[in-house]
């Protein structure tokens, strides 16, 4: 660009191109303020009995808004995976925001108008796309930020995205309170205002991401990291690889594999958390207390989950990408195993297994992107990790399936041999992960791009 | 503006940072504590 054109539209990747001295600490919290919001997605439960009671609409009705947001995240982060990555993180955070607070505001509208299918519309439709965007965009920015640190790095945004459930359901529940949208008969009014006011707080909450995030220059580094050390100890690549070549690579399809049986494994106890844990210890405790203790259960495993994507992520940066799924899917099954045989009336084995086998759930999404990067580099890492979650989106049809149907069919079995078969199948699912995971080798040369490929790119875009 | 003088020098100011953390870590620590005030329900009994 010459000196005397334009300056940059302020959307853009060139805008965002920190100066020297720049901080790169100030990235992590402007990631947080995207993963945090839309994270809400998971606490969605929270508005489904005021919905249901206020609106007069079926448990499946007042479901699929959350369906249909899933399904979006998936589609979103696929299809806008390369532009993402072309228009740079500002543009991305900025139209994830902006589809995530209309799908609010959308809703908000439906409900006040007796027209449900804008909140399908607005909080799915809309509001899914949102959230594609906004779960990849901060992500290679990230990775860019933290080349030595890059599963620390991805670990503490996608643990925001685990947090952001954590910080909307307790939320959500105290402004529906607040607005008369609670009991048996609850306002719609109420609810129609507490879809407006989330979508205001998280207008203002998000724009610090979108205003804060930056880009490194060109050849930066941090300051003493040698790229060859760690190069000559891992199965890191420093060559770049395009998203339209990294799916006609076998590497993809077996990280696709890995990703998609971890996460089904863990969503095996998750969809099911609290009716396991009464089922486990239904003789242990009166009913009463089963019951805050069950619910006590799901929140100790919501925690376990958010950790997870912390501190084993993290810790994929000392022990390297391959050997810690070895852990989350080796180590995974042999917890299922012992959740099998010793679980029932054994509350430190059942808790202690439970707990890892979630941390390792969490663990699983938050150190895809750094394996990702490993192998095929940080040229089109965002593109790559969109279409690759297409792997979670399976797993969140396949894990309820498996685990309802076998507890479904085996409705008149009492006690935890009511899910033998589907730990089982979880623990079948994590071996072929593990073996999937052992078949991964580097990259093919003839899959990388020529040398200069990712300045020429970024200097179009 | 402090945009300007931040671009200039390049270095953010050190309560920008503190800040960008404390929006945060605010609302995370909001949900957690709301979270862990649930967790002894499951030792009691």
């Amino acid at each position: 660009m010459s000196p005397t054109s334009a300056r940059p539209g302020f959307l853009t990747r060139e805008r965002i191109v920190a100066p020297p001295g720049w901080t790169r600490w100030l990235v992590p919290p402007a990631a947080l303020s995207i993963h945090l919001a839309i994270g809400q997605v998971y606490a969605w439960s929270a508005f489904k009995g005021a919905l249901e009671k206020g609106l007069d609409i079926s448990g499946v009705l007042s479901a699929l808004p959350f369906t249909l947001g899933i399904v979006m995240l998936g589609i979103s982060a696929a299809v806008f995976g390369t532009k993402v990555d072309t228009n740079g993180p500002r543009w991305a955070m900025a139209v994830s925001s902006a589809c995530f607070v209309t799908g609010f505001l959308v809703s908000a509208l439906g409900i006040w108008l007796g027209q449900y299918w804008l909140v399908i519309l607005g909080y799915g439709g809309i509001g899914g796309i949102g959230l594609g965007i906004g779960y990849i965009s901060p992500v290679s920015t990230l990775i860019k930020w933290f080349p030595d640190r890059p599963g620390l790095s991805t670990g503490i945004a996608i643990m925001g995205f685990g947090g952001g459930a954590l910080i909307a359901s307790p939320w959500t529940a105290s402004m529906l309170s607040a607005f008369g949208a609670t009991g048996n008969d609850p306002d719609p009014n109420g609810i129609a205002l507490a879809f407006l006011v989330h979508g205001v707080v998280y207008a203002v909450f998000m724009t610090m991401g979108w205003l804060l995030i930056r880009v490194p220059a060109d050849g930066w580094k941090p300051a003493g990291w040698d790229p060859a050390k760690q190069k000559a100890r891992s199965m890191v690549s420093a060559a770049s690889v395009s998203a339209a070549n990294a799916i006609k690579t076998p590497q993809f399809w077996l990280l696709w594999i890995v990703l998609c049986f971890n996460v089904t494994a863990g969503i095996g106890i998750l969809e099911r958390a609290n009716p396991i844990y009464q089922d486990f210890f239904r003789d242990a405790s009166p009913a009463q207390t089963l019951t805050a203790a069950a619910t006590a259960f799901v929140s100790i495993l919501s925690l376990a989950n958010m950790l997870g994507r912390f501190v084993w992520s993290s810790l994929s940066d000392v022990v390297g990408r391959k050997n810690i799924y070895r852990m989350y899917l080796g180590v995974g099954a042999l917890l299922y195993l012992a959740l099998t045989l010793v679980g029932e009336g054994n509350k430190a084995v059942f808790l202690i297994c439970s707990m890892l086998i979630l941390s390792f759930y969490g663990a699983g999404f938050a150190t895809i992107p750094a394996y990702l990067r490993d192998l095929f580099g940080t040229y089109q890492v965002g593109a790559i990790h969109g279409r690759l979650l297409t792997a979670w989106s399976t797993a969140g049809v396949l894990g309820p399936i498996i685990v309802n149907a076998i507890a479904d069919a085996r409705a008149d079995v009492a006690g935890p041999s009511k899910y033998t078969p589907a730990f089982l199948i979880m623990i079948v699912l994590l071996v072929l992960g593990f073996i999937a995971n052992e078949l991964v080798r580097p990259v093919a040369e003839k899959w990388h791009e020529p040398e200069r490929a990712p300045k020429d790119e970024e200097a179009r875009a | 503006m402090s945009t300007r003088t931040e671009d200039r020098t390049g270095r953010p100011p050190v309560a920008l940072v503190v800040l960008a953390w404390v929006w945060v870590a605010a609302p995370f620590l909001y949900g957690l504590i709301a979270l862990l005030l649930k967790i002894p329900a499951l030792f009691a009994g």
